[in-house]
C-alpha cells in the first residue's frame, strides 16, 4: 500500500469538505448564488455598471489632476562613501536578551531596511533566525519609547537628558541599596561599565533575569564540573543525538548556530551516504521533534525518569520507572545508539531541573562527549540567569532592603510566575528606573524611563561564546531622544567618558592581530584556542541527583513551551512574527491549548477518524474553547488538535498577553490583548523556575474563538492523490542499498513520456524555448530544511510582502510569497514529519502564464516567470490554475499605496501599524509595493539578480555565484537552498543537481518544468518509508 | 463694408504707437540694467549690501548731485582725496576698499543710465525658490490636447444645432411648400451617419491620445531655485557630465550634485562674465547674482573664503524634471558604464540648454524602441561571453552582424527587466 501522506486531518480522512477545499483555489464563494441569478445578488449587474461608471469617472478625475510639483533634495554635503540610491552594508551584530547573532544590515539611503548573517562568524556562518530577520522593522515600532521621561500616577512627563542625569544621581546618592536588574549581558565592555557603575555605589549589585531560565543548567554544571556556565555544544560532531524536551532548532539557548552543525550531519550525497541519527522524547510536538528519525512522547514528569533510564541502559542496567512501553523501547533504542558512538554521541535536555541536568552530565560523561560534543574551552553566554537569585530579590524588595532598581530589558513584571509578590515588592522600591525601550509590563512599574537604543543604533560588542567577539555600530541616527544604556550608567556613576570612547579605549589594548577599525568592519573577532578542551567530571553528585529525580506523576499535564517565533515574548510586537505561521501547528496571532488526537475524542469529543466531525474542526476556524485550571489559576484558551503530543499532555505557548503599551499587533480585534499570558501558571521548584505542571484540570466551555490556521490555505493535490508526487522522501537504509531509488521512481512515473532524461521534449508537443545566457534555478535540500520560517520572514522583508492580519488570515488571504508546508506521515498520534517550503516554481511551461487575459504573467528568457503588477487587472485566473497554489492576490490595500482609502476598510490595526510613515521607513525602494486587485508571488528576487548581473557586467566577467542569491537562501541557518545560474556548470546549483540521485521536481509528470527543484528526505530509520 | 476697413486701419496703427513706445520705454530701462548688471552686480545689489552697500538710494544720498557721482564712479580714489565727508565716510565704513574706477569704461550717459536705473529701485525677484507656477502652467500645456479635443467636439455641436437653427428660420421665412425639392444636405441620412462617424473617429483619436499623454511630462521646463545653465558649464566651460553626476556610473540615481561639489569650483569662481544670459520668458539673468544665491546655500562668504567649510551649506531645493513611475526601476549605471550610452540620448543636447527641460517624453514606448534597436557591448564586455550561442552565430554569420546583438535579443525588453 502507498504511504499516506496528510496534511490536514481532512487529507487523512479524505472528507468530503477537504475534496471540495481542494478543487477551488478560493474559499469564499461568488457574492452571488448562481441559482438565482446575477440579478438577485447582493451586487447585481446595475450596481456593478454604476461602480464601473463611477470608478471611469472618479479614475479620468483623478489622472486629469496636476501632477504635483515635486523637489528633488540633493545633500548639502554629501559623506564620501554615500551615494544615494546604492545601499551600505555594515556588520553589527543582533543582540536580545543574551541571543547574539552576527549580522550585516543593509542601509539604503540612511535606513536599515534588511538584515543579513555575517557570514564571517564561525558561529552562525551567515545563518539567521525568524526573529533575527523581523528585528529590522522593530526599529521602526512606533510603540518605542520616544524621550526620556518621569511617571507619576501612571502619567509620563518628558524630561531632558540632564534633568532626568541629575534626578536620578540624586535619588540613587541616598537610595541605600542598588540592584541593576537585566536579561543576559554578554557584552565585556558592557560588563566593565556596570563594574564601574557598581563600584561607585557600593551598596549595590548585578543580578541577571531570564524569562525561559536555564538556571537548571547552570547549576548542574557547577555541581559537576565546578563551572556556572553553559558549554559550547557541537551537533556538527555527533553521529548520535538524543534530546529530551530540548527544542534546540528553535528556541534553546542558540538555535541559529545549532540548526547550522545539525545540518551538517544531514548533509548528505550519493559517494557517502552516512548521517546523523536524532533521538528525540517530548512531550508536546516541536519543531526539533518535527525533525528527528525517531520521536518517542513522554510526560513532562517523566523526564527525569527518562534521563535516569538513559544512564542506567548505558551502565548496563535496566530502565526504571517507565511504564509506556513505546517510550520504554524508545530509551532503550536510544540507548543502544549511544553506546555504539561514543565520543559521537550527545545528549541534551530541556528540563530546568538540576538534578535531571546532573544525571545528563553523567550520561554525556559515559559517552565520552566532553571535549568532543560538548566544549567546555569555549563557554557559551546567551544565558547566565540564575533563577534563585531573583528570587531573593523579590523577597529583599519586599522586606524594603533594596532602595534603587535599575530594570534593563529584563521583563519579570510580565514572565515571573508570583506576580502578586513581585509587586509588593516593587512597590516598596523608592527609586525604579528602567532603560528598556519600551513601556513593557515592568517599565510601566518604574518611575523613571531613559530609553535605550534599538541595536541599529547602538554601539557595543557581544561575546556569545568565549573568544567570539561581535561587534555593534550603529547604522543610523538614533530616531527618538533615546540614549545608550551603558552612557546612561556612565553618567550616573560620574564617568567622563562616553560609551563610544569607552569601548574604544577598552578594545585597542585587546585586539590582538587586528584594528579596531578591521574588527569594526568584519564585525567579527576570535580569539579561540580552536580545540575542544575536556573539564573535570566531578560524579560525586550524580547518584544524589537520580535519588532526588521526581517519579512520574500521574494525570492530566501542562507544559509550556516558546514558539519559535515569539519566544517568551520578545516577538510580540512585531507583526511579522506574528503572523508567521508557527512551523508545527501552521498558526498565526494566537496562543492555545494543544491537545493530542487522543484526547481531542475524549474532551472535545471529535473523534478524528470521522470526516464528519474533523471536517466541522477544521473547516470551521472558531475553535472549542477549554478551561484550564493549573497550579490553582484558571485561563481559558481555545484547543488545537496537533499529532505529535503526548494523548495526556497539553502544551501552551508563552509570550503572549501582553499589555497594550508594547505595540498594535498585541492587540486583538475585540481590543483585548491577543492570546493569554501563561508565566503565572509556572512555579519554583527546586530553587528554579518549573514549566511543567501536572494536576491540570481541562473543562470545554460552551465558547468558541476562531484561530488563524493556515493548515488548510493552499492545499495541493494531483490528479492520482499521491502526495508522493509532491514531495519524496526515503530511509537511510534504503538510501544505502540503492542510492538511485528515487531517479527509478522518477523514471516510472514520467516512463509513459520519455523517462527522466526526455522528459521535456516529449512529454509535450510544443518544441521548448531557448535560454542562452543565464536560467536560473534553485534547489531546496529537504533534508537540511528543518522548518523554522527564518526564509518566510526573509521574504518578507526583501520583497515588501505585507501583513493582513488575523481577519485576514482567518478568511485564507495570507500573502506569504514562500510558505513552509507541514505534511505528516505514519501514526496518527506521533506522525513523521516533513518540512518543504513551496514557492513559485517559476515553471518554464508555466500553467498560469497561459491564462493571463492580458499577458500580465508570462516568461523570461532566464527561466522566469515574471509577474507584471501594474499590466495585472485581477482576474486571479492564473492563481486558479496554479499547481502549487503559490500565487497570492491583494484583497484589500494592505500596504496604503493606492489613492482610495475605502480599500482599507476592512483591515486591522495592525495592517494600518505597517502603514504608518515610521514602519514605511522598512520597505524596500527596489520592489514595487503593490496595491489592491493585483497578484503578486515569489519573483525570485529578481531585484537582486538584476542587481548582481549589473555588478558583473561593470566588471565585464561572467556571472558567478557570489554576485546574486536570493533573500530566502541567505537567511537559512541549514544552508538547505542554493541558487544559482543553472546554465553554468561551474556553478553550485549545477553541482547540487548533477551530483544527487535524490533530485526531484514537485508535481514533475505535469510537465510544467518546474525551475525549483529538491532533494528527497532521508530519515534515518530501519522502517522502510514507502510501507 | 469700408467703415470696418479704416476700423481696422486706426486699430493697427494705435497698437503699433503702443507697441513702440513700450519697447522704447523697454530699451532704456534694459539699457540700465543690462549696464548694472554688467559692471555693478559683481559687488552691488540694490537692495542688499554685497562686496559693496546696497545701492538703492544712492542719488538722494548724494543729494542728487549727479556731477559728484560721476566723479565717484569714475575715480573714487582721487574723489576720495577731494574731502568730500560722505565718501571718505563711506570709505571708513566699508574697511577701506575702493570700488574699481571705471574711468574710460563708462561714458556719463551711461552713468546716467545705471543712476536712473537705480533709482528705479528694486522689482520684484524674477526668480525664486517656488518653480509652482510655472511648473503648473507647464503642465496645463502639454495636457491641453484633450482639452482640445473635447472642445472640438462640443463646439462642433454647438455649431451644428446653430446652422440647424439657422437653416430652420431660413426655411420658414423662405418655405415653398411647391417648391420643394427633396432632402436637404443637412438632412440627408447619409450625410449625418458620415459627420458622426468622422466626429466620433477625430473625437476618439484625441481623446485616447490626451489619454495615453497623462502624466508624461515632456518638454516640462520647470523654474529652478537658482538659474543654473547646463550650456555654460557643461556646453562652454565642457565640464563633464560624470563630474557632478557621479551616481549615473555607480548606481540607479544620476544624483543632483551636492552644495560641496558645486563650491569646489565656485570657491575661486565668484562672477558670472560670460555672454548674456535669459530664461524661458527671454528676460536677461544676471549669472553673478545666481551665483550668489549658491553662495547663500553654502553659507559661503567670498570676503572670507578660507573660513568656509561645507558643514555650513544648506541643501538645494530643486525641482525634479525627470520622474518615473513608482512600478519602473530603472537604473543609471547600466545605461552609462555598461552600456555605454551618452546621456545626450535621453536628456537631448544638455550642453546647449541653460535651464533643463525633458527632451523625451520617457514613455514605455519609447524605452522599448530604444531596447530594439541599440546594440549591448556584445564583444567589448566580458559579461556577455556566456552567450555562446549567439557568439557563434554571429561568427557564422547567421546573425546579421550589423544589426548585432541588440538589448532586445537577451531579452531586454521582458517585464521584469524594469518591472518588479
Amino acid at each position: 500500500m502507498e504511504k499516506k501522506y496528510w496534511q490536514s486531518f481532512g487529507e487523512l480522512n479524505n472528507s468530503e469538505a477537504f475534496q471540495k477545499s481542494s478543487k477551488d483555489e478560493f474559499k469564499e464563494d461568488l457574492p452571488f448564488d448562481p441559482k438565482k441569478g446575477l440579478l438577485e445578488a447582493k451586487t447585481p449587474r446595475r450596481d456593478f455598471l454604476k461602480y464601473l461608471g463611477f470608478t471611469t469617472a472618479a479614475a479620468a478625475v483623478a489622472a486629469s489632476c496636476e501632477v504635483p510639483v515635486k523637489k528633488a533634495i540633493p545633500f548639502a554635503n554629501r559623506p564620501e562613501d554615500i551615494i544615494p540610491g546604492v545601499a551600505n552594508y555594515y556588520a553589527t551584530t543582533y543582540v536580545q536578551d543574551g541571543d547574539t547573532i552576527s549580522v550585516v544590515a543593509k542601509v539604503r539611503d540612511g535606513r536599515p531596511i534588511k538584515i543579513e548573517g555575517n557570514e564571517l562568524s564561525p558561529l552562525t556562518k551567515g545563518g539567521t533566525s525568524a526573529r533575527v530577520q523581523a528585528s529590522v522593522l522593530d526599529l521602526y515600532d512606533g510603540a518605542r519609547l520616544r524621550f526620556p521621561a518621569t511617571y507619576s500616577g501612571g502619567k509620563a512627563k518628558e524630561q531632558t537628558f540632564a534633568a532626568i542625569d541629575k534626578e536620578i544621581t540624586e535619588a540613587l546618592a541616598s537610595a541605600g541599596n542598588i540592584v541593576f536588574l537585566s536579561s543576559t549581558i554578554n557584552s565585556p565592555s558592557s560588563l566593565e561599565v556596570i563594574n564601574q557603575f557598581l563600584a561607585k555605589y557600593p551598596a549595590s549589585k548585578h543580578i541577571t533575569y531570564d524569562a525561559d531560565s536555564y538556571a537548571g543548567l547552570i547549576l548542574a554544571n557547577e555541581a559537576t564540573y565546578g563551572k556556572k556556565a553553559i558549554p559550547s555544544y557541537k551537533f556538527d560532531n555527533a553521529k548520535v543525538i538524543v534530546s529530551i524536551g530540548a527544542d534546540f532548532l528553535a528556541t534553546w539557548l542558540s538555535p541559529v548556530e545549532f540548526a547550522r552543525q545539525y545540518s551538517k550531519g544531514k548533509k548528505i550525497n550519493d559517494a557517502n551516504p552516512e548521517m546523523s541519527k536524532h533521538f528525540h522524547f517530548e512531550s508536546v510536538a516541536s519543531l526539533t521533534g518535527s525533525n528527528a528519525d525517531d520521536r518517542f512522547l513522554h510526560r513532562p514528569s517523566e523526564t527525569g525518569a527518562i534521563v535516569a533510564s538513559l544512564y542506567s541502559v548505558l551502565q548496563g542496567n535496566g530502565v526504571t520507572n517507565i511504564k509506556d512501553a513505546k517510550l520504554k523501547a524508545g530509551i532503550e533504542k536510544a540507548a543502544k545508539a549511544l553506546a555504539d558512538k561514543k565520543g559521537e554521541a550527545l545528549v541534551v535536555c530541556g528540563s530546568n531541573d538540576v538534578n535531571i541536568q546532573i544525571v545528563v552530565n553523567a550520561i554525556n560523561e559515559l559517552l565520552l562527549s566532553n571535549g568532543k560534543t560538548i566544549d567546555w574551552s569555549s563557554t557559551s553566554n546567551v544565558r547566565k540567569g540564575v533563577d534563585a537569585d531573583f528570587a531573593t530579590l523579590v523577597d529583599d524588595m519586599n522586606a524594603g532592603s533594596v532602595g534603587a532598581l535599575i530594570v534593563l530589558d529584563a521583563n519579570p513584571f510580565y514572565s515571573w510566575y508570583d506576580n502578586a509578590k513581585l509587586k509588593s515588592g516593587l512597590d516598596k522600591v523608592k527609586v525604579k528606573i528602567s532603560l528598556s525601550s519600551k513601556a513593557d509590563e515592568t517599565t510601566q512599574q518604574c518611575s523613571y524611563t531613559v530609553p535605550n537604543h534599538h541595536y541599529l543604533e547602538s554601539w557595543g560588542d557581544a561575546e556569545a561564546s568565549t573568544g567570539h567577539y561581535s561587534f555593534i555600530q550603529p547604522t543610523i541616527y538614533p530616531l527618538f531622544k533615546t540614549r545608550q544604556w551603558q552612557d546612561s550608567l556612565l553618567k550616573w556613576s560620574a564617568a567622563t567618558n562616553d560609551y563610544l570612547a569607552f569601548l574604544k579605549t577598552y578594545w585597542t589594548t585587546k585586539l590582538i592581530g587586528s584594528s579596531w577599525d578591521k574588527a569594526l568592519q568584519d564585525g567579527i573577532f576570535v580569539k579561540d584556542s580552536a580545540v575542544a578542551t575536556t573539564t573535570s567530571f566531578n560524579a560525586s553528585a550524580v547518584n544524589g541527583a537520580i535519588a532526588n529525580i521526581q517519579p512520574p506523576k500521574s494525570g492530566i499535564e501542562l507544559r509550556l513551551y516558546q514558539k519559535i517565533a515569539i519566544g517568551s515574548g520578545q516577538g510580540a510586537a512585531n507583526p511579522w512574527l506574528q503572523e508567521l505561521p508557527d512551523p508545527v501547528t501552521r498558526a498565526t496571532w494566537d496562543n492555545y491549548l494543544v491537545v493530542s488526537p487522543a484526547m481531542a475524542k475524549t474532551l472535545l469529543n471529535i473523534d478524528l477518524t470521522n470526516s464528519g466531525q474533523s471536517d466541522s474542526y477544521e473547516v470551521n476556524p472558531p475553535k472549542k474553547v477549554v478551561s484550564i485550571k493549573a497550579n490553582g489559576k484558571t485561563i481559558e484558551l481555545p484547543a488545537l488538535i496537533i499529532p505529535g503530543t503526548h494523548p495526556e499532555t497539553v502544551g501552551i505557548a508563552v509570550g503572549y498577553g501582553r499589555d497594550k503599551k508594547v505595540g498594535k499587533t498585541v492587540v486583538d480585534v475585540d481590543g483585548k490583548s491577543v492570546g493569554v499570558n501563561v508565566f503565572p501558571l509556572a512555579s519554583v521548584v527546586n530553587g528554579t523556575v518549573n514549566f511543567d505542571i501536572s494536576n491540570v484540570e481541562l473543562k470545554v466551555t460552551d465558547k468558541k474563538y476562531p484561530v488563524a490556521l493556515t493548515q488548510t490555505h493552499n492545499l495541493l493535490t494531483t490528479p492520482q492523490g499521491k502526495r508522493t508526487e509532491v514531495v519524496k522522501e526515503l530511509t537511510l537504509g534504503e538510501y544505502q542499498k540503492n542510492t538511485k531509488v528515487i531517479l527509478e521512481e522518477r523514471e516510472a512515473e514520467l516512463g509513459a513520456w520519455g523517462g527522466v532524461k526526455n522528459f521535456r521534449e516529449e512529454g509535450s508537443i510544443y518544441k521548448p524555448y531557448d535560454k542562452p545566457g543565464i536560467k536560473w534555478g534553485m534547489s531546496i535540500d529537504l533534508n537540511s530544511c528543518n522548518g523554522c520560517g527564518s526564509c518566510i520572514v526573509a521574504c518578507h522583508a526583501e520583497n515588501n510582502v505585507p501583513v493582513v492580519g488575523k481577519p485576514e488570515v482567518l478568511r485564507f488571504h495570507d500573502m506569504h510569497w514562500l510558505r513552509i508546508d507541514r505534511y505528516y506521515t505514519g501514526d496518527k498520534d506521533n506522525p513523521n514529519v516533513i518540512f518543504q517550503p513551496m514557492l513559485c516554481q517559476h515553471c518554464d511551461n508555466a500553467p498560469c502564464e497561459n491564462v493571463c487575459p492580458v499577458a500580465a504573467t508570462n516568461h523570461s528568457s532566464e527561466g522566469l516567470n515574471q509577474m507584471t503588477y501594474n499590466r495585472c487587472i485581477g482576474t486571479r485566473y492564473c492563481a486558479n490554475n496554479c499547481p502549487y497554489k503559490v500565487r497570492r492576490f491583494n484583497w484589500a490595500d494592505y500596504t496604503g499605496s493606492d489613492s482610495f482609502p475605502n480599500n482599507q476598510d476592512e483591515l486591522n490595526n495592525t495592517v494600518h501599524y505597517m502603514n504608518e510613515d515610521l514602519t514605511r521607513m522598512v520597505l524596500n525602494p527596489d520592489v514595487t509595493v503593490r496595491s489592491r486587485g493585483v497578484i503578486e508571488k515569489c519573483s525570485f528576487c529578481v531585484q537582486r539578480l538584476q542587481d548582481g548581473k549589473l555588478k558583473a557586467k561593470k566588471a565585464s566577467r561572467p556571472l558567478v555565484d557570489e554576485d546574486v542569491n536570493v533573500a530566502c537562501a541567505q537567511s537559512c541557518p541549514s544552508n538547505a537552498i542554493v541558487f544559482g545560474n543553472v546554465n553554468n556548470p561551474e556553478s553550485s546549483i549545477s553541482k547540487a543537481r548533477k551530483d544527487s540521485n535524490r533530485l526531484f521536481y514537485s508535481l514533475e509528470f505535469l510537465h510544467v518544468m518546474p525551475n525549483v527543484s529538491y532533494l528527497a528526505k532521508v530519515r534515518n530509520t530501519e522502517e522502510s518509508a514507502n510501507v | 463694408m469700408t467703415n470696418y476697413k479704416s476700423l481696422t486701419k486706426t486699430f493697427l496703427f494705435s497698437a503699433l504707437i503702443a507697441l513702440s513706445i513700450s519697447f522704447s520705454n523697454n530699451a532704456v530701462a534694459q539699457d540700465g540694467k543690462a549696464l548694472f548688471n554688467s559692471n555693478c552686480a559683481a559687488c552691488h545689489k540694490l537692495d542688499k549690501d554685497m562686496t559693496g552697500p546696497a545701492l538703492q538710494g544712492t542719488l538722494e544720498r548724494w543729494n542728487n548731485d549727479r556731477q559728484k557721482l560721476h566723479a565717484w564712479i569714475k575715480n573714487p580714489m582721487a574723489f576720495l582725496k577731494t574731502g568730500d565727508k560722505y565718501a571718505n565716510d563711506l570709505f571708513i565704513k566699508w574697511n577701506k576698499i575702493p570700488m574699481s574706477p571705471f574711468d574710460g569704461a563708462l561714458k556719463d550717459a551711461e552713468i546716467d543710465a545705471i543712476l536712473d536705473y537705480i533709482a528705479k529701485g528694486v522689482q520684484p525677484a524674477a526668480t525664486g525658490g517656488d518653480g509652482k507656477t510655472a511648473a503648473a502652467g507647464q503642465k496645463a500645456e502639454s495636457d491641453n490636447t484633450l482639452l482640445y479635443g473635447i472642445l472640438t467636439v462640443v463646439l462642433a455641436i454647438v455649431a451644428l444645432i446653430l446652422i440647424n437653427v439657422n437653416k430652420n428660420l431660413k426655411r420658414i421665412t423662405e418655405e415653398q411648400p411647391e417648391g420643394y425639392k427633396g432632402v436637404a444636405f443637412w438632412k440627408n441620412k447619409t450625410n449625418i451617419t458620415v459627420a458622426i462617424l468622422a466626429l466620433f473617429i477625430v473625437g476618439g483619436y484625441l481623446t485616447t491620445k490626451g489619454a495615453i499623454g497623462l502624466g508624461r511630462n515632456q518638454n516640462y521646463q520647470p523654474t529652478q531655485p537658482i538659474y543654473y545653465s547646463h550650456k555654460v558649464h557643461a556646453g562652454v566651460n565642457q565640464i563633464n557630465c560624470l563630474y557632478c553626476h557621479g551616481g549615473a556610473e555607480e548606481g540607479k540615481h544620476a544624483n543632483i550634485p551636492s552644495v560641496n561639489v558645486c563650491m569646489n569650483c565656485h570657491k575661486a569662481i565668484h562672477e558670472y562674465t560670460g555672454p548674456a544670459l535669459t530664461d524661458a520668458d527671454g528676460k536677461e539673468v544676471n549669472g553673478t547674482e545666481e551665483i550668489q544665491k549658491l553662495f547663500k546655500y553654502a553659507g559661503f562668504n567670498p570676503q572670507d573664503a578660507n573660513s568656509w567649510s561645507a558643514d555650513k551649506a544648506k541643501p538645494i531645493q530643486w525641482v525634479q524634471i525627470h520622474s518615473l513611475p513608482d512600478h519602473v526601476y530603472f537604473n543609471h549605471s547600466q545605461h552609462v558604464a555598461v552600456g555605454k550610452v551618452q546621456c545626450q540620448t535621453c536628456h537631448g543636447e544638455i550642453e546647449k540648454m541653460d535651464e533643463v527641460k525633458q527632451f523625451s517624453d520617457l514613455s514605455m514606448g519609447w524605452c522599448v524602441n530604444c531596447h530594439r534597436e541599440t546594440k549591448v557591448q556584445f564583444k567589448d564586455n566580458g559579461f556577455y561571453s556566456i552567450y555562446e550561442k549567439y557568439h557563434n552565430e554571429l561568427k557564422s554569420g547567421k546573425i546579421d552582424s550589423t544589426k548585432g546583438i541588440t538589448v532586445e535579443k537577451i531579452g531586454g525588453t521582458e517585464c521584469q527587466k524594469c518591472h518588479y
